[in-house]
């Protein structure tokens, strides 16, 4: 590559960083703003304030925004979690085993993964009410899962499908059952993928907004993206950008903290060396 | 260490397809048997039917005096080295040896013995801490033994344990296998498409094709007495050359020139029109460098050689021979049995380094006739096979294999 086409990657590199970042910016530069400067149309905040984390965090809103932190956390790992291990059950059965109605599964799990969530809230919220669902955590869980299980089957049998027959089989004539091969053999193998399934599952749970917002009424089980919807300001005349743009920040950084604690696991190629390349 | 008996094994596909089709076959104990056939003629099937990674349709594996049709992999304790050795990338080589072991809830110290114990056969113990991916092909190979040998299994199975590694270290590793095996002492069945490994490693060799046993021997009796065609094709490098010939009386008419047979295998051959004739490339040689004594125990032709081959310590010529149609089709059938493309009918001949025969001249070659074998062209059927010299070459081959259990045992002790 010649030294006038690196810089143009470069370039071009760098627009596109900044046009991804930057609403990202905007939201950090909105959250240090008082609600003054709001509306003051410059970009940086000319005189940063930690008035909307105190907000939040320990003045008025803080009712609002710790349980909907908490709920958020819970509601979000619990799902993450159930819908990992039953994922990691049926993607090893679609990777390895041959049984009728495989690509029907399939099929619907792509099925449920491209259903509109707003036709079925509906029915939900009507459903939950009446069987004792509505505003609690299993209400949640139970519709994040169907969210988050299709995407995870269809990951995880992916990886699955990249760990060579011959693992097991020699585990096996190493003299172990199934489980054992399974679990010592297997799960260690797919942990990337298992990871990388968990990743997104969890972020899909933590970015919904529709369940939240619909399926709850009070703090109970209220998340935080419902909860972000609900801020009002100080005031009724004031606006509250500022306190939703630090709830924002707040709740991006759980996310960036698990990327970046998971990111070495995520690396493929951990089945290097198995066989031969 | 045990004997692996077969009784009529049969493996059916899903579409009925039997990829091992009535196969018996007894592997005494401490015996090394080669499962050696082109590809797709049952081999690995039935290497994995006897770990139990494949399901038996039907007949009886018995191991050790146990019937084991039924039981897991777990079950039958048996070791495998997987052709693409299957390590496991998660562990250290010192776990993947020790793996069977922990499965088996050894205790600490003994795993830490034993796998030492392969370690030091094996030369591994510098590598012990790394992980597989750090390995080079051959140190992948010997951890993959080392999981094998490392707990008292009935018997080793290998499944073209070598087919991955190049020339160089696949020569090492052979000699390293039968070495192994020998001083372990233990029953092992051994799947090859090699012929090098197959007529070197094995105490006897089991040939397939198409799921049916062909013959079960030693390497020099499937060699020098094989049964048909497909056997005497398969078993030889370069391979058997397969003459068109008429017989009159007990001359057989080649283009070649004429074969004498001897009394026995003339009247073997008696009352047919049209025959094969096999001849190994080195029952030829350039009719010049032939001593006197020996020239009157074969035939000398002459023809016009193709291609010649000098590789320093042999040469061989390409000698190119007309034959009817049906030997040809019959000859083409062969060789797309046997995995290679013959294009032309043409006799691969083995010829002194030292001879100045060159290629496009007529020369003089001269053909020892008393080792040829005459085949039926449509059953391919070896009609002067001689069962009586081929049993005692195998008698023989157990004779040397016991001597050398005994001394390499002798060895072991001395060693301890």
């Amino acid at each position: 590559m010649s030294t006038k086409e690196k810089t143009w990657w470069g370039v071009a590199g760098v627009a596109i960083v900044i046009y991804a970042l930057f609403p990202i910016a905007w939201i950090v530069s909105l959250s240090f703003k008082a609600p003054s400067a709001l509306n003051n149309g410059n970009f940086l905040p000319g005189a940063p304030t930690w008035e909307n984390y105190s907000l939040i965090l320990t003045g008025g809103a803080s009712d609002l925004f710790l349980p909907a932190l908490r709920n958020s956390f819970g509601i979000c790992l619990i799902a993450t979690a159930i819908s990992c291990l039953l994922a990691m059950f049926a993607a090893y059965a679609i990777a390895r085993l041959d049984f009728p109605g495989k690509k029907f599964i399939l099929g619907t799990a792509l099925a449920v993964a491209i259903f509109p969530v707003i036709s079925i809230v509906t029915p939900l919220f009507n459903l939950w009410r009446n069987i004792g669902l509505y505003d609690t955590w299993p209400g949640l869980i139970i519709p994040y899962l169907s969210l988050t299980l299709p995407i995870s089957i269809w990951t995880m049998s992916a990886f699955f499908r990249e760990i060579p027959w011959e693992m097991e089989q020699a585990a096996q004539v190493d003299g172990a059952t199934t489980w054992q091969a399974f679990r010592k053999v297997i799960v260690p193998l797919a942990a990337p993928g298992v990871f990388t399934t968990a990743i997104i599952a969890f972020f899909i749970a933590w970015n919904d907004f529709v369940y939240g917002i619909s399926l709850t009424s009070t703090e109970a089980a209220r998340p935080v993206p419902a909860a972000l919807g609900l801020f009002s300001g100080a005031s009724q005349f004031e606006d509250p950008t500022g306190a939703i743009a630090a709830a924002a920040v707040i709740v991006t950084i759980p996310v960036i903290v698990l990327v970046l604690l998971f990111q070495r696991r995520i690396v493929a190629g951990l089945t290097n060396g198995a066989v031969k390349g | 260490m045990a004997s692996i008996e077969m009784k009529n094994i049969v493996k059916k596909y899903g579409d009925g397809f039997p990829a091992v089709n009535d196969v018996s076959l007894d592997i005494d104990e401490g015996e090394f048997m080669i499962l050696v056939g082109p590809s797709g003629c049952g081999k690995s099937t039935l290497l994995r039917m006897i770990v139990g990674l494949e399901d038996i349709t039907s007949g009886d594996m018995v191991i050790g005096g146990t019937r084991v049709n039924d039981k897991a992999p777990r079950e039958r304790n048996l070791s495998m080295v997987f052709q693409n050795y299957a390590l496991y990338p998660h562990l250290s080589v010192f776990e993947n040896i020790a793996f069977p072991l922990r499965l088996a809830k050894v205790d600490d110290a003994e795993v830490q013995r034993r796998v030492n114990e392969a370690a030091d056969v094996l030369e591994l113990h510098e590598h012990l801490e790394r992980k597989p991916a750090n390995l080079s092909g051959g140190q992948r190979q010997r951890v993959a033994m080392g999981r094998a040998i490392v707990r008292q299994a009935e018997a080793f199975l290998f499944d073209e344990p070598l087919s991955n590694l190049d020339a160089k270290l696949r020569g090492q590793m052979r000699t390293e296998i039968s070495r192994l095996q020998r001083r372990l002492g233990i029953t092992t069945v051994y799947v090859t498409h090699d012929q090098t490994e197959a007529m070197t490693l094995g105490d006897r060799v089991c040939v397939l094709r198409k799921g049916k046993i062909q013959q079960v021997a030693s390497p020099r009796e499937l060699y020098e007495q094989p049964v048909n065609l497909f056997v005497a094709g398969f078993i030889g490098s370069p391979p058997m050359n397969f003459l068109p010939a008429q017989l009159e009386g007990s001359r057989l008419t080649t283009p070649f020139g004429d074969i004498e047979l001897d009394e026995r295998r003339a009247a073997a051959v008696a009352g047919r029109d049209l025959l094969l004739v096999g001849i190994r490339p080195e029952y030829f040689e350039d009719a010049s460098l032939v001593d006197e004594a020996k020239r009157p125990l074969g035939s000398v032709f002459t023809a016009r050689v193709d291609v010649t081959e000098w590789l320093g310590d042999s040469q061989f010529a390409y000698i190119p021979y007309e034959a009817p149609d049906e030997i040809r089709t019959q000859l083409r059938e062969l060789s797309k049995e046997l995995d290679s493309e013959e294009l032309r009918t043409q006799a691969i001949v083995s010829i002194d380094a030292t001879s100045r025969i060159r290629e496009g001249r007529d020369a003089e070659f001269w053909l020892d006739s008393r080792k040829v074998h005459v085949f039926d062209p449509t059953t391919g059927d070896n009609l002067t096979r001689d069962a009586d010299a081929g049993a005692e070459l195998t008698r023989m081959a157990a004779e040397d294999r016991v001597e050398q259990v005994q001394s390499a045992e002798g060895e072991g002790i001395s060693a301890a």
